[in-house]
């Protein structure tokens, strides 16, 4: 009896070790990519190229990310990211609460046709209606500018499905106790119904965010100037600065990945919930 | 509900900046893209003569969308398949409570951090033949050719899929992770009971209980496969040439060599049907969130 527990543990113990076995074989082979990238970024050109097989991190300089820096432009890159992502983020916020609260709170003729045009925006991809934006944009005068870039973006079905839902858990006798109480349309959305979204409206910001910012189609249709140009098209152009140095690559990608990565770091958990919220619940 | 007067201007008023954008920048364009797709146009845009509504067939049926059709189909093959399997087999290593597994979660998530863009240009410096660390590792298995994975009419699509597989595998495995929390454990110790072994728990317990999550991946996944364009523009620009073997659907509408890059009527006719493509994967996923809820409940 007591070999035998001792032989299920000793198997047990083994079967964990596998486990650890293979989740570190597996974490080697996702990670390598990002370690391959982010030490070639931190060595000089000719080294990388001689010894492409040194995986160790040995003759580390800086100089490349600098080089970087400067001939990619990336300052303003992720500046002009960060402006658009920003200011994107919080128009979509505010007319996303704004049509959220009109759908939820306010009985208006016509209310249900305009929320179903709504909801069918959701149907139409970017790819199906760049064609077209790119020549309405042009004729706007906006082409290289930050409004062809920012306004198109401005409000979401997405959005405003998503705070709807929020506002549609307040009770009805807050909102009718409210009503008697004398208190207006802003005073119901300031007081109780923005305190209710506020971890909603954190998910939708962060996706939001990072939505705008990973975008490649469409400003690569409106921007062709190094002005405007954000960093996931802007930095393409480092594989032409010199066609040898593939590491110049390399830490411009490290430098563009950067401040997502960080975003992510701090939000998480918020990312996790926001992504499985919409998958599994639905 | 409020009801007061002049709540119908003050609705209007708060509607107004979201159906704004969304008219002018959604709808329009649908509408636009439509009336013009039985157009054909000359390079400026202002010239057009109707060509008849049978350009929606007559693109449908030519040689060039069919090829993009099928490299985007093949891309979806080669992407789907493998990237479930791959993101499932992860989150159910990473499913067992040891010590240390949030380390190992956070960096099966992490590729989740990676733009296209980003997760692009990483890639095509490792697959250089010059540089490259995999070029080293696949020729020792004979695989490596000269002109480079990319530059290889046979290797180039392939190529963008792993890239692909890479940065959606944050992704698939956050989701699946989180389908198999949500599974009751007293489903697991029942089929213990049973006496059924590891293997046969999965594929009688986890399996089942996942697949509406499965079906809800697949649909996101092949939905992107369809909307690959940075990938294909930072990693081959649709080459290698003449085969145009990376050319997807979006690509042949959007790329720098397209077709249809000069005539307005052209490109919205691909446009539309690109759309309509993606219209009937949305539905299906829409039905896909429909049943998981039935499921959850």
């Amino acid at each position: 009896m007591a070999t035998n527990t001792a032989v299920a543990k000793q198997q047990k113990s083994w079967r964990i070790y596998g486990r650890y076995a293979l989740l570190m074989l597996v974490t080697l082979i996702v990670v390598f990519p990002i370690y391959a990238t982010v030490l070639s970024a931190f060595k000089s050109g000719p080294d990388s190229l001689d010894h492409p097989r040194s995986l160790l991190p040995t003759g580390l300089t800086l100089d490349t990310m600098r080089a970087a820096w400067n001939l990619g432009h990336m300052g303003r890159l992720l500046w002009n990211s960060l402006f658009v992502s920003v200011a994107v983020t919080i128009g979509v916020i505010i007319t996303s609460v704004l049509a959220a609260y009109a759908f939820t709170f306010i009985n208006f003729r016509g209310r249900r046709f305009v929320f179903g045009f709504c909801l069918a925006t959701l149907l139409v991809p970017v790819e199906a209606t760049v064609v077209i934006n790119q020549r309405l944009i042009d004729s706007f005068g906006w082409k290289n500018s930050y409004q062809g870039l920012i306004v198109p973006l401005l409000a979401t079905a997405f959005g405003i499905f998503l705070i709807r839902q929020v506002f549609m858990t307040v009770p009805k006798e807050l909102i009718e106790a409210a009503s008697l109480d004398g208190v207006g349309h802003f005073g119901l959305l300031r007081e109780v119904a923005m305190p209710l979204a506020r971890p909603t409206l954190g998910a939708l910001a962060l996706f939001t965010f990072l939505g705008t910012w990973n975008q490649y189609l469409w400003p690569q249709a409106v921007v062709d100037d190094q002005e405007h140009r954000t960093i996931q098209i802007g930095l393409d152009a480092l594989r032409s600065a010199d066609i040898n140095r593939f590491n110049l690559i390399t830490a411009g990608t490290v430098i563009g990945a950067l401040p997502i990565f960080v975003v992510l770091v701090a939000f998480q958990r918020q990312l996790v919930r926001g992504l499985t919220a919409g998958a599994i619940k639905g | 509900m409020f009801r007061r007067r002049g709540d119908g201007l003050i609705a209007s008023a708060m509607l107004a900046p979201a159906i704004a954008i969304l008219s002018i920048f959604v709808v329009y364009p649908l509408g636009r893209a439509v009336w013009l797709g039985h157009l054909r146009c000359d390079a400026t845009g202002r010239k057009c003569r109707t060509s008849g509504w049978m350009q929606y067939f007559d693109v449908l049926r030519s040689s060039d969308f069919q090829h993009a059709l099928k490299v985007t189909f093949v891309y979806a093959l080669l992407t789907v398949p493998a990237g479930l399997v791959i993101g499932v087999g992860l989150a159910v290593l990473a499913d067992k409570q040891i010590r240390g597994i949030g380390f190992f979660r956070t960096i099966f998530s992490s590729t989740v951090a990676t733009s296209v863009a980003v997760a692009s240009l990483i890639w095509f410096v490792l697959l250089q033949p010059q540089v490259g660390l995999l070029p080293d590792m696949l020729s020792m298995f004979g695989v490596m050719k000269n002109p480079g994975l990319l530059n290889d009419a046979g290797t180039a699509l392939p190529a963008i899929a792993i890239t692909s597989i890479w940065a959606n595998l944050g992704f698939t495995f956050i989701i699946v992770t989180a389908a198999l929390q949500s599974i009751p454990a007293e489903l697991f110790e029942s089929a213990m009971m049973d006496g059924a072994g590891g293997w046969k728990r999965f594929t009688n317990v986890t399996i089942p209980m996942l697949s509406p999550t499965l079906l809800f991946v697949s649909v996101v996944l092949v939905t992107r496969a369809f909307q690959a364009y940075a990938e294909v523009d930072l990693l081959t620009k649709g080459g290698p040439n003449p085969e145009r073997s990376t050319e997807t659907v979006t690509y042949l509408i959007y790329g720098q060599t397209s077709l249809v890059k000069n005539d307005i009527g052209l490109k919205s006719t691909t446009a539309v049907l690109l759309f309509v493509i993606l219209l009937v994967l949305s539905l299906v996923q829409f039905r896909s969130l429909e049943r998981r809820v039935h499921y959850g409940n």
